[in-house]
């Protein structure tokens, strides 16, 4: 039911469209978490009423389209290089929230070095790390994440740990270096998951907003077309599979109020 | 009156760059261009700029990307095999219609090659180098103050046409030390309406190279083209003793500063030669190199390559006049006197290509 007519009904209206969100469909596949990954971006950009002072750093693969949903500026970036184009957006306009958007083979194949390195100098970013464990756009090839035994139209008997290296687990690596202030591993794929999942990226909003640097959240998402899977089977491998070796939580929360 | 400094090459390239009001820098070491970055590096701080030392060359030109998307003036600069790296960039700066300044104090190649002045990377800077049908202006000083003056007339060009515009220049001229004098800039950076900085009181927008339903791309590559041929009406270059010349010598950057001298050494023995710099190689002066052919009915080209710039001349000549060529592959750098030398050979053999 849409807002107006929930008004002329006289009820509550509990639940709407962010603003920040365009009133457009998508195009992402059925069952693809994209969707509700964009829709907790604008959750938070109307959140903290960042509309219009937020630019974002598009990457490429099916996040590329990010600025046909997000009623944002957007800057398109090469493979790989979002981090290193959101750098010098944000040191060009230090006052406005800027925000990179990645998949897996964006963030942690091509552009490894720019990720890093943003990283390390702890730019004041904030990083949306997509992992569904493939490359969507491309046709469903192996990533740095994919799984080990999984079939992919590159990896056609399986991912196999010698030759082609075990996933690497983004979130842990970051982590690791100074220059992070928020790191998290979050999922979509239950409401329990989704509540935290809204709750990372608020905390990885806050830390931008207040100065305290670079913050990381990475969502385990699902990609049933690519995955050869129902919407529901992908959805449950979000939670199982990947949940098994991509252990969601929080990693890394500098400022956490500290416990008695 | 401006004031007169004595400075590296490179050293007028920043000057010039932070007087046109530039204030972010994003570079990456490689020899012969690091007092660029180390004096941006000292100065932009002072000046409330920015300077990254980036984790590469790729990173560095992502970084101008950003930067100059917010309607800033950005520059990078760097050195051969470090300029091939930023050709991505350079690609998508050119699809996305974002204005930034990046300069190539080119040194040897292919590879690894060495850090001696070289030409080498002439096609390169004028036919693109990435990928994709696009084109940047492409400034060729010959001085220490043409570094400095040229600098600044690549920003202003840059915001212009929105478009990246590259100073070709090469390890001769970052490395001589000659005065500059340090002209003040009086120019109004234009307004850039089309600049990412959040969407407060207006429509959010969008800056990118990507165009997928159909016919849009066609439409973004002919709105382009139009904008490259309108680039062609910045096309400079110089004479010298060119007047009653019999021969015109063609040449750009530093082998054009050694020519000149060439030049009067051969006056000197009654010869007469003139010279013909282009100083934008892009576009290249198509006109005046016709033109010089028709009044000398000769022309010669010398280049620190084994042959690129001459392919311009040529097909701006299209076979009207003889065109000779002498090329120095990088590992040495000609005196005037080898020059003027070459320059009799060639005379002496006659017309004929």
């Amino acid at each position: 039911m849409s807002a107006q007519a929930a008004r002329k009904k006289d009820l509550e209206l509990v639940l709407d469209r962010p603003k920040s969100l365009k009133d457009v469909p998508w195009h992402f596949c059925p069952g693809c978490h994209h969707g509700v990954i964009h829709r907790l971006v604008a959750e938070q950009i109307d959140n903290f009423g960042l509309r219009e002072k937020c630019v974002a750093a598009a990457s490429v693969g099916c996040s590329v389209f990010l600025y046909d949903y997000l009623d944002i500026d957007v800057l398109e970036s090469p493979h790989g290089r979002a981090l290193a184009v959101a750098t010098g957006i944000k040191r060009a306009l230090p006052d406005r929230f800027v925000f990179t958007y990645q998949g897996d083979g964006d963030l942690a194949a091509i552009g490894t070095a720019e990720s890093i390195h943003a990283a390390n100098r702890g730019e004041n970013l904030t990083v949306i790390f997509v992992n569904n464990a493939v490359y969507g756009m491309t046709g469903g090839q192996m990533a740095p994440t994919t799984l080990e035994g999984q079939v992919t139209t590159t990896s056609p008997y399986g991912r196999q740990a010698q030759g082609m290296g075990l996933p690497i687990r983004m979130a842990e690596v970051m982590a690791t270096l100074e220059g992070t202030g928020f790191v998290a591993r979050v999922a979509v794929d239950n409401i329990k998951n989704l509540k935290k999942a809204r709750a990372a990226m608020k905390r990885a909003f806050e830390y931008q907003l207040k100065g305290w640097g670079f913050s990381f959240v990475e969502v385990l998402a699902s990609c049933p077309t690519n995955w050869k899977m129902t919407p529901e089977a992908a959805n449950a491998r979000v939670g199982g599979e990947m949940a098994a070796y991509f252990p969601l939580g929080i990693y890394k929360d500098k400022h956490a109020p500290k416990a008695d | 009156m401006a004031k007169r400094v004595m400075v590296k090459g490179n050293e007028a390239v920043a000057m010039g760059a932070i007087a046109a009001g530039c204030r972010f820098y994003f570079g990456y070491p490689i020899t012969p261009q690091n007092e660029i970055p180390e004096y941006m590096s000292a100065e932009l701080p002072k000046l409330g700029g920015t300077f990254i030392q980036a984790e590469s060359e790729v990173a560095s030109i992502n970084m101008v990307l950003g930067a100059a998307a917010t309607g800033a003036r950005v520059m990078t600069s760097s050195s051969s095999p470090g300029i091939s790296l930023k050709q991505e960039g350079i690609s998508y700066l050119c699809g996305s219609e974002i204005p930034a300044v990046i300069v190539n104090m080119s040194r040897s190649g292919p590879g690894l090659g060495g850090i001696h002045p070289s030409q080498g990377d002439y096609f390169q800077a004028t036919r693109g180098g990435g990928h994709g049908d696009y084109r940047t202006l492409v400034l060729a000083p010959s001085t220490a103050q043409e570094n400095y003056d040229l600098t600044m007339l690549a920003f202003d060009l840059a915001d212009k046409y929105r478009n990246p515009v590259m100073v070709l220049g090469d390890a001769l001229l970052g490395q001589i030390k000659e005065p500059v004098e340090l002209k003040p800039y009086r120019k109004k950076p234009p307004a850039k309406p089309w600049a990412l900085t959040g969407c407060a009181g207006r429509p959010s927008q969008l800056l990118k190279s990507l165009y997928l339903a159909d016919g849009l791309l066609t439409e973004h590559n002919w709105k382009l083209f139009k904008k490259y041929q309108k680039m062609r009406q910045e096309v400079r270059h110089e004479l010298y003793r060119a007047d009653d010349a019999e021969v015109i010598l063609v040449a750009f950057g530093s082998v054009a500063r050694i020519l000149r001298t060439s030049v009067d050494i051969l006056r000197d023995k009654g010869k007469k030669v003139g010279l013909l710099r282009p100083i934008t190689v892009y576009p290249f002066p198509d006109e005046a190199v016709r033109a010089a052919a028709q009044a000398a009915g000769r022309l010669m080209v010398l280049e620190l390559n084994t042959g690129q710039m001459v392919e311009d001349v040529r097909l701006a000549v299209e076979g009207k006049a003889p065109v000779d060529f002498y090329g120095c592959p990088p590992g040495t750098i000609p005196t005037p006197e080898d020059l003027a030398r070459e320059v009799e050979k060639l005379w002496r053999k006659g017309g004929g290509r």
